[in-house]
């Protein structure tokens, strides 16, 4: 009686599941495998339709690793340092402020008032439209916009910082910076409530101060939500797209300093597939590495031995 | 209590309290700069076609960049503000709704029933959740092409079926929240398993559901990318891709324009004043593991 029961409601895990698979099927994994395919091509098109529909394509055949060598040379060569570059811009500032905002926050003596009205607001950009907010950050950044006459009135600057390709970098890794630095707060803070206050007040009693409390206890237990905030970072970041596109154009002004990696994806779709499909392999398997990382990570085996480690650093900090 | 304790208790009040102060500071600072951007964009949003400097109160032009948003002009340009709202609101409430119901079925699939590669199941699904859509986006393109869907919705709409990262939520509230027990009485009592779902996990589902359409909506919303690479007519753009159109050309109405960026703003912001509690803690739940 038992047995029917189970085989007649194992069907129905199978059915529900088929939704999931079939259009992961068709709609990223196909897709995939033709994108590894296309990357090993050596495609042009005819140069009589660039245009959209009725390109003519030509394929050359294999070509083997050529379309990567490009990828890690030249203009892309380039594209990928400056995606690099304006990921650690955004990010080193971000992960200071927020873990300085989360250890405030959750300062226990510190009694930040109004903490649900600062989270929300501090949270709010992220929920934004990232390409609109790039569009109003070049018009404020644009000479004779807002933020220049601002930044003119106090210092006394008269260049615009988006025609210099440091400049135009710092906005990027601005906004990048005000879209996620919330975000990045509110798991920090979700991480560190997740410490046992027990290891805190006995560290208070032994006379330890917050900043020993922080770099003793804090630290070493919110790990892996550091490493995951840091995987997730680089994960989004190497898909930059929508800040340096509306900010810069889809040309990377000045002088292709701000081309990422996805902005060469789009502006190659067409003229040059395979080292656009190169480019796609390339960040597949970066995210895949790190989102392995994660995985690992977080997996039961290794949360066990973190229990193991943060208990002896608690022992420690005590 | 002696002096030298009575001492060290007063310095550190007073240490407290500087870094109290310091604390409030940097948040202001932190707030002013979040929000001065968009502060400048609504004074903005009220002056003329042609902008200099910085505005703090409002401008009289408010009337007339909204005329010109609706008017001729910018139809003809850029095509009507209507006709963009409504694909990226066609295109978002789609999307979100096809991710929370089979995000919801793939894990009610995993949690409720027994069968052989069940876990095997799971362990994919999270081993793909940090793969983007970039990473196959060649491929995507040129199969779309082939089979014809390239400047359809299709491709913006149905892939949101399979999304790995609003499963793995579905899945951790199911196991915090969602106990057997209640399937087995629902199937006592003679309801069918697709019935269940639909009528009886769905509305116990309630909160996951609203928190992770919104993060799926918006998602879908302010989404670039992809729109950019499937659409080509300009009927069908969305609203990031009039954006980007708008950016790309050089003799443009400023009024009009920071107009066009409140209207791609401003329903996201009014739907996070009333729901920013849920948003918030919506966050911390689908990340932190446990």
């Amino acid at each position: 009686m038992k047995k029917r029961k189970s085989i007649s409601y194992a069907k129905w895990g199978y059915i529900f599941l088929i939704p999931f698979f079939l259009v992961y099927a068709v709609f990223s994994f196909y897709p995939l495998i033709s994108t590894f395919a296309t990357s090993f091509m050596d495609i042009t098109i005819d140069q009589g339709f660039i245009s959209f529909s009725g390109a003519e394509e030509i394929n050359n055949g294999f070509c083997g690793l050529r379309n990567y060598t490009e990828v890690f040379t030249g203009e892309i060569g380039r594209s990928f340092y400056n995606t690099a570059v304006m990921w650690l811009m955004g990010f080193v500032p971000q992960i200071i402020i927020s873990l300085l905002l989360a250890a405030w926050f959750t300062d226990l003596r510190l009694r930040i008032k109004a903490q649900g009205f600062f989270k929300a607001l501090i949270y709010l950009p992220n929920i934004l439209m990232a390409s609109a907010v790039s569009y109003l950050f070049y018009g404020l950044f644009s000479q004779g916009g807002g933020i220049w006459t601002i930044i003119k009135d106090l210092t006394g600057y008269e260049g615009v910082l988006l025609d210099s390709a440091w400049g135009a970098r710092g906005i990027v890794a601005l906004i990048n910076f005000l879209l996620w630095y919330g975000n990045t707060t509110i798991l920090l803070m979700a991480a560190i409530m997740g410490v046992d206050t027990s290891l805190y007040e006995s560290a208070q009693i032994d006379g330890a101060n917050s900043r020993h409390m922080f770099w003793k206890i804090t630290m070493p237990l919110i790990r892996p939500i550091l490493l995951y905030v840091l995987i997730t970072s680089l994960i989004g970041g190497i898909q930059m797209y929508d800040v340096p596109t509306l900010l810069a154009n889809s040309n990377g002004y000045p002088g292709q300093s701000l081309l990422t990696l996805v902005m060469q994806i789009q502006n190659r779709k067409d003229a040059s597939p395979g080292l656009a499909a190169a480019i796609c392999i390339v960040i597949f398997i970066v995210t895949a590495i790190l989102g392995g990382i994660i995985f690992l990570a977080t997996s039961d085996r290794s949360d066990r031995r973190f229990k193991k480690k943060s208990k002896n650093a608690a022992r420690e900090a005590v | 209590m002696d002096e030298v304790s009575k001492a060290r208790q007063s310095t550190g009040k007073g240490y407290l309290r500087a870094k109290r102060i310091l604390a409030y500071t940097v948040l202001i600072i932190l707030i002013v700069i979040s929000l001065l951007p968009f502060y400048l964009l609504i004074m903005n949003a009220t002056r003329g076609r042609v902008q200099a400097g910085v505005r703090w109160y409002p401008d009289v032009y408010l009337l007339d960049n909204i005329k010109n948003l609706f008017g001729p002009l910018t139809t003809t340009n850029y095509g009507s503000v209507f006709r963009a709202l409504g694909n990226s609101l066609f295109v978002a409430a789609c999307t979100c709704v096809l991710t929370v119901y089979f995000s919801a079925l793939t894990a009610y699939a995993i949690h409720a029933y027994d069968f052989r590669f069940k876990r095997a199941a799971h362990t994919f699904i999270l081993l793909i959740m940090m793969v983007p859509t970039q990473a196959s986006a060649i491929g995507f393109y040129r199969f779309m092409n082939d089979i014809g869907l390239t400047d359809t919705y299709v491709p913006l709409i149905v892939p949101g079926i399979a999304a790995p990262a609003t499963y793995f939520f579905m899945i951790q509230y199911m196991k915090s929240s969602l106990p057997l027990e209640i399937i087995e009485a629902a199937r006592i009592d003679g309801c069918g398993e697709f019935k269940t779902f639909n009528r009886i996990i769905i509305p116990i589902m309630k909160p996951a559901f609203a928190v992770q359409a919104i993060f799926s909506f918006v998602a879908s919303w302010n989404n670039f990318f992809m729109p950019q690479m499937i659409l080509s007519t300009k009927d069908k753009y969305t609203i990031p891709m009039i954006l980007a159109m708008m950016r790309s050309e050089t003799r443009i109405d400023y009024g009009v324009i920071n107009m066009y960026i409140v209207i791609a703003v401003i329903p996201v912001i009014i739907i996070y004043l009333f729901l920013s509690k849920f948003i918030i803690r919506g966050i911390a739940l689908g990340s932190v593991k446990g």
